[in-house]
């Protein structure tokens, strides 16, 4: 691993080091509880019956046999749902149990508690539902077609966003070359190595405790209460150490939290629900796949004058998070450019396919790759090479983006290009690449992409986050909040900040697992967000503290406030009081408030900076700031079996300032190696609302023989609103590595490829193959 | 029936049923939950365990494929609450992000390590590439494995860390 980091700053006494993460301990001792390690006495087993057909209207579910079976203690069916049917955060029309029809294969009918996992299984093999089968919708564009079969009552448009900026007219009679093209993206799942799993037990009251591997606990516990009927503060969901989620483990949570919760309230006892991976892969959504149509136009120079794009994405039944999806794609779609004149549409469709939403990127690794794709078709069209064409037309400080937006902070686009290319020598080798003897069999390529992302919700929503801060007698510190690590070490990064400003060790700081009666609802763990809005949070709440405990340990060193120093779990006023240097501990300290009745407890609340956004013509200040990246791929092509093999990685970012460099490394790593995966293996195939692929032997997966070597550079520019200067990183790492392989593959073998994957045969022949039969784990789903 | 064998260096005698796999013996029976099941079919390696110091998926092995043999899992890596050189070298590398595949990758680090204490990056890749790991881009990992191999083989271990 080569790093690089950028004018790394002393400013900050831990903020910026290395830091090894609080919970790996109980990781790697085999400790910490993941959902499915939660067991109570005299728990059942839950298990749900599937819907047989993608589309289809439901006749009759007849559960008389399943319920006689002996060990089965309940059998559900929507009729026996207490609240509402239905939930949802954008529109609540997702199914906990389906009444009238079924929308997508993973639709659920009916559920069963049963004594063991293996009767709970019989059980479901006895419920008999009469369906009337209707025709499958499984292209959005066909779905928005007239005439085309519903899927909700209503007409299958989704979500519809557009963005218009100067006259698109003009643009093109401007400009001296058009180009026009297609490109797609295939739709992808989360594969969290964790698959779902959750216990529901009755609590007192008639209410329910659910703990599960949960990302976002309190859209989870809106759904359940609406589904149970009970008020919120009945519902508890707790968060068990999450094994993954990427975005993923939102509303597929939400159904299994309702399920179990229905089950456990039905039968009085606790209820155990986990998923097996092909029950995972079938009913989780996932990433949408996008199709995407472009039409550029620009000088003879390469001056962009005009971007027209139409793009669609598919939504599959339900609504979930696409309307947001959709909405941050429709922002982004004109990629990190200035471009005067700009006419975006994207839709989203409902198909009878699994259902689509929130996955690490959030709807711009699609988008990343087709206008990163095109900027390089243009490069290739006007003779320039792919970096001039860029840095003819990236923004930059003070640029206005396409939503017309001025940016006030400084866009670090160029460093970040410069960093990837500089050591390269990325034009030379991408100019002798192009030399290579047309029969060679092995042939290099080198290609780079960029990247400018909002961070946090933006106008998507309203963007708000809590953190509680809880100082001991002893000096230690409990830290909860409603953002939740998930694996992508917020638990660190937060602790980091909270040690910065309190001057107390990591260690000494203990971060607890999420928990919606104990902690405030916090918005979602989405959108790179969690550093910017809990740190920020972190920050008041530790400014509120400090506040109260300065002024007694002003008086314990006979100093004024203003000397004071918290540093190393002591606190000291340097070469300033009479008592000379004697430093007093932070447990000391913390006694003496409390003795003093004075509150150790603090609830930092931030509210995001604002955003506008004007529905009309797509114009506003999307995000409150941005982030910028630039990859580089160089790869070599096996010609004669179309195999790509990616050899070295440049990957340079702006997380604004780092708070945990080994954490921040470890996101890069993590998003680029998926953001490979979703350029060259991955794909969750469909046909006619049948997904072609259940378990990990043919939905692939990058292995540790994928992976090439990988250099990281990161910039230090702290942003005037981040903690610390602290923007994001997790999101932007996983968006760019698409498009630098695909243009690396064109400077390779002169074929452009614009659909994802770049599987073997989309490379040596050009198109794709057709699978006649089912083949591995397919055949066995189900049985 | 009954079942002898021998887990985390104890004799356990045990009545199981036929076609018990062996992972569901150890987190149902047993509970042993550090054994994590990612996909029951032998493709992700959440699931590996030792059987005899070769790391084996859990998730195929029947429970009476067991008998008389030795079964190491995560909760017997650690020594006396002493952890193993893998174990530090994951927590202090950043190996570790959501930590499900952690167990598994440990335990086929361990098999690796006691094989051959002086792994090269391309035996490392060969020896993991059984277990996978959404989170961490495997990078770091290697590195443990690397810093793991120094520490057993008493290397220096300065300037290793980032
Ligand atoms: S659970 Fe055994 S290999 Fe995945
Ligand atoms: S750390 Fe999450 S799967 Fe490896």
């Amino acid at each position: 691993m080569i790093l690089r980091c950028m004018k790394h700053d002393s400013k900050h006494k831990i903020v910026g080091s290395s830091v090894p993460r609080v919970d790996a301990f109980d990781k790697v001792s085999g400790r910490a509880k993941y959902a499915a390690d939660y067991n109570a006495k005299g728990q059942l087993y839950g298990m749900v019956c599937y819907a047989s057909h993608p589309h289809a209207k439901i006749l009759n579910i007849d559960t008389g046999k399943a319920a006689k079976l002996p060990g089965v203690r309940a059998v559900l069916t929507h009729e026996d749902i207490p609240g509402e049917k239905s939930f949802g955060s954008v529109i609540p029309h997702q199914m906990a149990l389906c009444s009238d029809k079924v929308r997508y294969s993973g639709d659920v009918v009916a559920i069963v508690a049963a004594e063991s996992i293996e009767v709970a299984e019989q059980a479901i093999e006895l419920i008999d539902v009469d369906y009337r089968q209707l025709d499958v919708v499984s292209d959005p564009k066909v779905a928005l077609k007239d005439g085309a079969i519903l899927i909700h009552d209503e007409n299958n448009l989704c979500a519809y966003h557009k963005v218009r900026r100067g006259n698109i007219d003009e643009g093109f009679e401007k400009s001296d070359v058009i180009l026009e093209r297609d490109y797609s993206t295939s739709k992808i799942e989360h594969s969290y190595i964790e698959p779902e799993a959750v216990l529901a037990e009755p609590g007192e009251n008639g209410g329910i405790t659910i703990t599960g591997s949960v990302q976002n606990l309190y859209s989870i516990r809106r759904a359940v209460a609406r589904v149970l009927g009970l008020s919120l503060n009945r519902v508890r969901i707790i968060q068990a150490t999450l094994g993954g989620s990427f975005g993923g483990k939102d509303e597929t949570m939400s159904a299994l939290c309702c399920r179990a919760g229905l089950l456990a309230l039905a039968t009085g006892k606790p209820v155990k629900m986990v998923n097996t991976r092909e029950m995972s892969m079938r009913e989780s959504y996932k990433r949408h796949s996008y199709q995407i149509h472009y039409k550029v136009g620009s000088t003879k120079c390469g001056i962009l004058q005009a971007i027209e794009s139409e793009i669609y994405a598919d939504a599959g039944a339900y609504a979930a998070m696409s309307p947001f999806v959709t909405w941050r794609s429709a922002v982004h779609a004109t990629g990190p450019y200035s471009i005067p004149n700009v006419k975006t549409d994207v839709y989203a469709a409902y198909t009878n396919n699994c259902y689509t939403g929130a996955m690490r990127g959030f709807g711009s690794p699609q988008i990343c790759f087709a206008i990163e794709s095109l900027i390089d078709e243009l490069a290739e069209e006007l003779n320039l090479d792919p970096l001039e064409l860029r840095l003819k037309n990236i923004l930059k400080d003070n640029s206005i983006t396409a939503t017309g937006q001025g940016l006030k902070h400084k866009v670090s686009l160029k460093e970040v290009l410069d960093n990837v290319t500089e050591k390269m020598g990325f034009v030379d080798k991408w100019k002798q690449n192009r030399e290579q003897k047309r029969d060679t069999a092995f042939k290099r390529g080198i290609g780079i992409s960029c990247s400018y992302r909002g961070i946090s919700l933006g106008a998507e929503g309203t963007d708000a986050a809590g953190v509680i801060i809880s100082i001991q007698t002893d000096g230690s510190v409990i830290l909860s909040t409603g953002l939740i690590e998930m694996g992508q070490g917020a638990a660190t990064t937060i602790s980091m900040i909270v040690s910065e400003k309190l001057g107390i060790t990591p260690d000494r700081i203990r971060f607890l697992s999420a928990d919606t009666s104990r902690s405030p609802d916090s918005g979602p763990t989405v959108a790179s967000r969690t550093t910017f809005m809990a740190g920020n949070a972190a920050l008041r709440g530790c400014h509120e503290l400090l506040e109260r405990i300065k002024p007694v340990a002003a008086e314990l060193l006979r100093c004024p406030e203003q000397d004071l120093l918290f540093e190393n779990n002591s606190v000291y006023a340097p070469n300033k009081t009479s008592e000379g240097d004697r430093k007093i501990p932070f447990s000391e300290l913390a006694d003496k408030c409390f003795q003093k009745g004075i509150s150790l407890f603090a609830h930092g609340w931030y509210k995001s900076p604002p955003t506008t956004w004007n529905e009309e013509n797509g114009q506003g200040d999307a995000y409150f700031t941005y982030v910028y990246g630039a990859n580089l791929a160089e790869v070599e092509v096996d010609c004669i079996t179309g195999n790509v093999r990616v050899l070295k990685f440049i990957s340079s970012h702006d997380p604004g300032q780092i708070v945990n460099l080994s954490g921040a490394l470890g996101q890069v790593y993590g998003g680029v190696i998926m953001g490979i995966g979703y350029a060259m293996l991955e794909n969750y195939a469909e046909s006619e609302g049948n997904p072609l692929v259940a378990n990990f032997d043919e939905y692939l997966l990058p292995t540790a023989c994928d992976i090439p070597e990988i250099e990281t550079t990161l910039i230090h520019n702290p942003d005037e609103l981040g903690p610390l200067g602290a923007k994001s990183l997790g999101e932007p790492a996983c968006e760019i590595a698409a498009p630098a392989i695909a243009n690396a593959v064109f400077n390779a073998t002169g074929m452009r490829i614009r659909h994802l994957p770049l599987t073997l045969e989309r490379v040596k022949l050009g198109k794709e193959l057709v699978r006649i039969d089912s083949r591995g784990s397919v055949k066995a789903r189900g049985g | 029936m009954k079942l002898d064998f021998v887990l985390n260096n104890k004799r356990v005698s045990i009545n199981v049923k036929g076609g018990l796999r062996l992972i569901d013996l150890l987190r149902e029976q047993l509970d042993l939950v550090g054994t994590k099941e990612g996909c029951g079919k032998g493709e992700c390696g959440a699931c590996t365990v030792l059987l005899d110091g070769k790391p084996v998926c859990s998730c195929l092995i029947l429970a009476s494929q067991v008998r008389n043999r030795e079964v190491t899992t995560i909760e017997g890596l650690s020594i006396e609450g002493e952890m193993h050189p893998a174990q530090e070298a994951f927590t202090e590398t950043g190996a570790v992000q959501c930590g499900f595949c952690s167990p598994g990758l440990l335990l086929s680090t361990v098999a690796l390590l006691n094989e051959n204490p002086e792994p090269s990056r391309e035996q490392i890749r060969r020896a993991l590439s059984g277990n996978l790991c959404r989170c961490t881009g495997y990078e770091k990992i290697f590195e443990a494995v690397e810093l793991a191999s120094r520490r057993i083989n008493g290397l220096s271990v300065q300037n290793d860390k980032v």
